[in-house]
């Protein structure tokens, strides 16, 4: 008898020099310049004249294997079988003969794929899983994702606008697609308290950590029925769900009071500016699948007016430091409200502390 | 009778339209029973605004404490076929490069295994293996390690560590990102796969100041590239540039957040002593300006999204280490964060918010840091100053 073959564990990711084309691994850490041929297509130059070749296209992120096969297969027509994914899902072709640009281009284009999203153009949407896979959603992600960039397609394959616009979808506040700091971020929200199940509640959640969740302390125990169990004091709560993560008992899903929040003017790089957390622009939209049309519109105004207001250079966040808060809602037409006025932690860092005042 | 000819999806089959590429499109594409179940479970959440996957579910492989995400259903007999429709994290090789062979590889394996929907990539930067029944979890996992992949992070462990693409590809990287990326991730297997933190941690390595993986916003430790010297400047290009339309004065000098640049119309002088490395120079004119050559990084900490207590960004904690030394660096620094927040942080307490509970200065006595001016962006404005007794010595 032959024994079992030992179980492989802790091997960690493949080394990714296993995966870079041979015109990489020489000019590895080389690289002296990049200059951009067209929208979608990178071209980087070695300090040995080498040029490395990128042409990058979008993706719905969720993919098929007969999707990444087609990738696979572009890949061994055109760059020797190498391609990678860069941090925004895009798929990119690493060409070392330029005369393959163009046809590689048409093929992707072709097959439904299209080339773009480099420099001041809005790349691929960072997002999350929504309905098609995750419990605590206020929304879906992909579909969101899907209205919105179809209808601003044209600036993911043109590079007409004053800076880059990076925009991100959440379908709730737990962000896993990190929406917090993007130039305009669509966001799931509940606004409902959540709906204690009091008959199942004390069988699987531990009642002081569900307590202990709670951010504004809105949660205390409370016997219902003889058992063990807690009840919300509503106005207290922002309905975050973090009860809902730690106990299943406490759902907050509600089809007539979820919905969408849209945020502006955050970013991550240093550029020019610091990097900032994206700011409430519209407090409520409804959830209007299948094509979100009240979401799509005010994603595409609120595009529009920054690329007819801004100077060149300045992201969202930056054109709107310099115009002003006032200013930026009177252009955009959006309704300011109370909601917009922080009632959270620090709140009072974001009120207007001076007599700077625009008319 | 039943029109057969009538589609059983109208909303989602709404989305099989338009220029962006569809994910309708892709779920369809796959063939897999499945997939129509879950196609069926989805149009019925387009329909109600409502989401149908229960919560959570421990499910895993043996010996492993995360890289799985257990998923069933809410309406399990309606949609029988996604009853169970797990994910699987795979952590991703560094900067997200792969050969047709390695996708092939694992597009067999998941056709094999699962439902044959991936996501290239999830957030944190994993690939994500999307809805496979609880029996098959365990032969998945033997098939991708047989073929030199691992599980990722998830629930209260080191998540799966990222980069961005760094020297492979980019003049800017200041450090060599997908290596460090990668001796990090594979030093802290154990981190990984069995969760021994008080909730997730996550490191991201970004090679320049642009942080092309967020990491500022993203990373419970950001590794942020940088350099010390001054930029190199080639004339003949910044006057190539100037004559191919770029106003230097107005895009390049106006836009220095500390006004360290002067163009005469002929040379560009850079007052590199107040430079910030904010990279817009950089990056406007990528031929004529070149970042030093004494190169390194900044480390940050504490970034997260909103949960539990608010977002916070990373802040400074190492102004600067030398690129050759940031491994063994980071390493140390690593086990003196990781010791005190295991000691002290709280069921769900993310280093950040740790840190903002406790106080930087405490934060720094704890991990022996000496506290630095550039780690503020200002000194506090208030007179509420806690002295310590041993000060006078």
């Amino acid at each position: 008898m032959t024994a079992p073959a030992k179980r492989i564990t802790d091997i960690g990711p493949p080394h990714y020099e296993k995966f870079l084309p041979p015109i990489i691994k020489r000019n590895y850490g080389q690289w002296k310049y990049h200059e951009s041929l067209a929208p979608g297509v990178l071209c980087h130059v070695s300090e040995t004249g080498e040029k490395l070749y990128s042409v990058r296209a979008a993706s719905p992120r969720l993919l098929s294997i007969v999707t990444i096969r087609f990738f696979a297969d572009l890949a061994d027509k055109y760059c020797g079988g190498y391609l990678r994914f860069t941090s925004r899902h895009n798929v990119e072709f690493l060409l070392d003969d330029p005369s393959k640009i163009e046809p590689l281009k048409q093929e992707l284009r072709e097959a439904g794929y299209p080339v773009g999203g480099t420099n001041n153009a809005i790349s691929n949407i960072v997002h999350t899983q929504g309905w098609v896979h995750c419990h605590s959603s206020a929304t879906d992600a992909s579909g969101l994702v899907k209205s919105t960039m179809d209808a601003l397609c044209d600036h993911f394959t043109e590079q007409k606008l004053p800076a880059k616009l990076r925009i991100a979808v959440a379908c709730c506040l737990n962000m896993c697609g990190a929406v917090h700091c993007s130039d305009i971020a669509i966001l799931g929200i509940h606004r409902k308290p959540p709906k204690i199940q009091h008959n199942v509640l004390p069988k699987v959640c531990e009642v002081p950590t569900l307590i202990a969740s709670c951010p504004t302390g809105a949660i205390r125990p409370k016997n219902v029925d003889g058992k063990q169990s807690v009840e919300v004091v509503e106005e207290q709560c922002m309905y975050c769900g973090n009860c809902y993560t730690v106990c299943p008992a406490m759902p907050l899903n509600d089809p007539e009071n979820d919905g969408i929040s849209i945020w502006v003017g955050g970013k991550v790089s240093n550029a020019r500016t610091a990097p900032k957390f994206t700011k409430l622009a519209i407090p409520f939209l409804p959830n209007n699948p299948p094509r979100w049309p009240e979401v799509v519109d005010a994603v595409v105004n609120i595009v529009n007016v920054y690329a007819q207001h801004a100077r060149k250079f300045e992201r969202m966040g930056e054109w709107i430091e310099r115009i002003g808060w006032p200013r930026f809602f009177q252009l955009t037409g959006i309704e300011f409200t109370r909601y917009h006025i922080d009632d959270f932690k620090n709140a009072g860092q974001t009120y207007a502390r001076s007599a700077h005042i625009r008319f | 009778m039943a029109d057969d000819t009538k589609s059983k999806t109208p909303l989602l089959d709404e989305l099989e339209k338009g220029p962006w590429p569809s994910f309708v499109k892709e779920i369809k594409k796959t063939n897999n029973p499945t997939c129509e179940d879950l196609l069926g479970q989805l149009e019925l959440s387009y329909e109600e605004k409502k989401g149908h996957w229960k919560h959570g579910g421990l499910v895993g492989v043996l010996g492993y404490g995360g890289g799985v995400i257990g998923r069933y259903s809410d309406v399990p007999e309606k949609f029988p076929k996604v009853a169970h429709f797990h994910t699987l994290r795979i952590n991703q090789p560094s900067g997200w490069f792969y050969t047709s062979d390695a996708l092939r590889t694992l597009c067999d394996i998941w056709e094999r295994h699962g439902s044959g929907l991936t996501n290239m990539h999830g957030s944190t930067g994993d690939i994500v293996f999307l809805g496979t029944r609880t029996g098959e979890l365990e032969p998945t996992f033997k098939d991708l390690t047989e073929a030199g992949f691992d599980l990722g992070g998830s629930g209260s462990c080191l998540r799966t560590p990222s980069c961005c693409v760094g020297e492979a590809r980019c003049e800017w990287a200041c450090y060599d990102t997908m290596k460090l990326c990668n001796d990090l991730t594979q030093a802290y297997q154990d981190e990984m796969h069995r969760p021994p933190f008080p909730y997730k941690f996550k490191i991201k390595c970004a090679g320049c100041p642009n942080d092309c993986v967020a990491s500022i916003a993203r990373a419970d430790l950001s590794i942020i590239g940088t350099w010390k010297d001054e930029i190199r400047q080639d004339d003949a290009a910044v006057a190539e540039c100037a004559a191919g339309g770029l106003d230097i004065q107005k895009d390049v000098c106006d836009r220095c957040p500390t006004r360290c640049m002067e163009w005469d119309g002929k040379k560009l002088a850079i007052n590199n002593r107040e430079c910030v490395r904010c990279m817009h120079c950089i990056n406007v004119m990528p031929k004529a300006l070149r970042l030093g050559k004494e190169k390194g990084a900044t480390i940050l900490i504490g970034s997260k999204a909103p949960i539990v207590q608010g977002a916070l960004l990373s802040s400074v904690l190492v102004p600067f280490v030398p690129a050759a030394e940031l491994y063994d660096t980071l390493k140390e620094l690593v086990k003196r964060v990781w010791e005190f927040w295991d000691e002290y942080g709280k069921n769900r307490e993310r280093v950040g918010e740790l840190i903002q509970r406790v106080g930087m200065a405490n934060f720094l006595d704890a991990i022996g840091l000496d506290p630095n001016p550039a780690m503020i962006s200002a000194p506090r404005d208030n007179p509420y100053i806690f002295f310590q007794s041993k000060e006078e010595k």
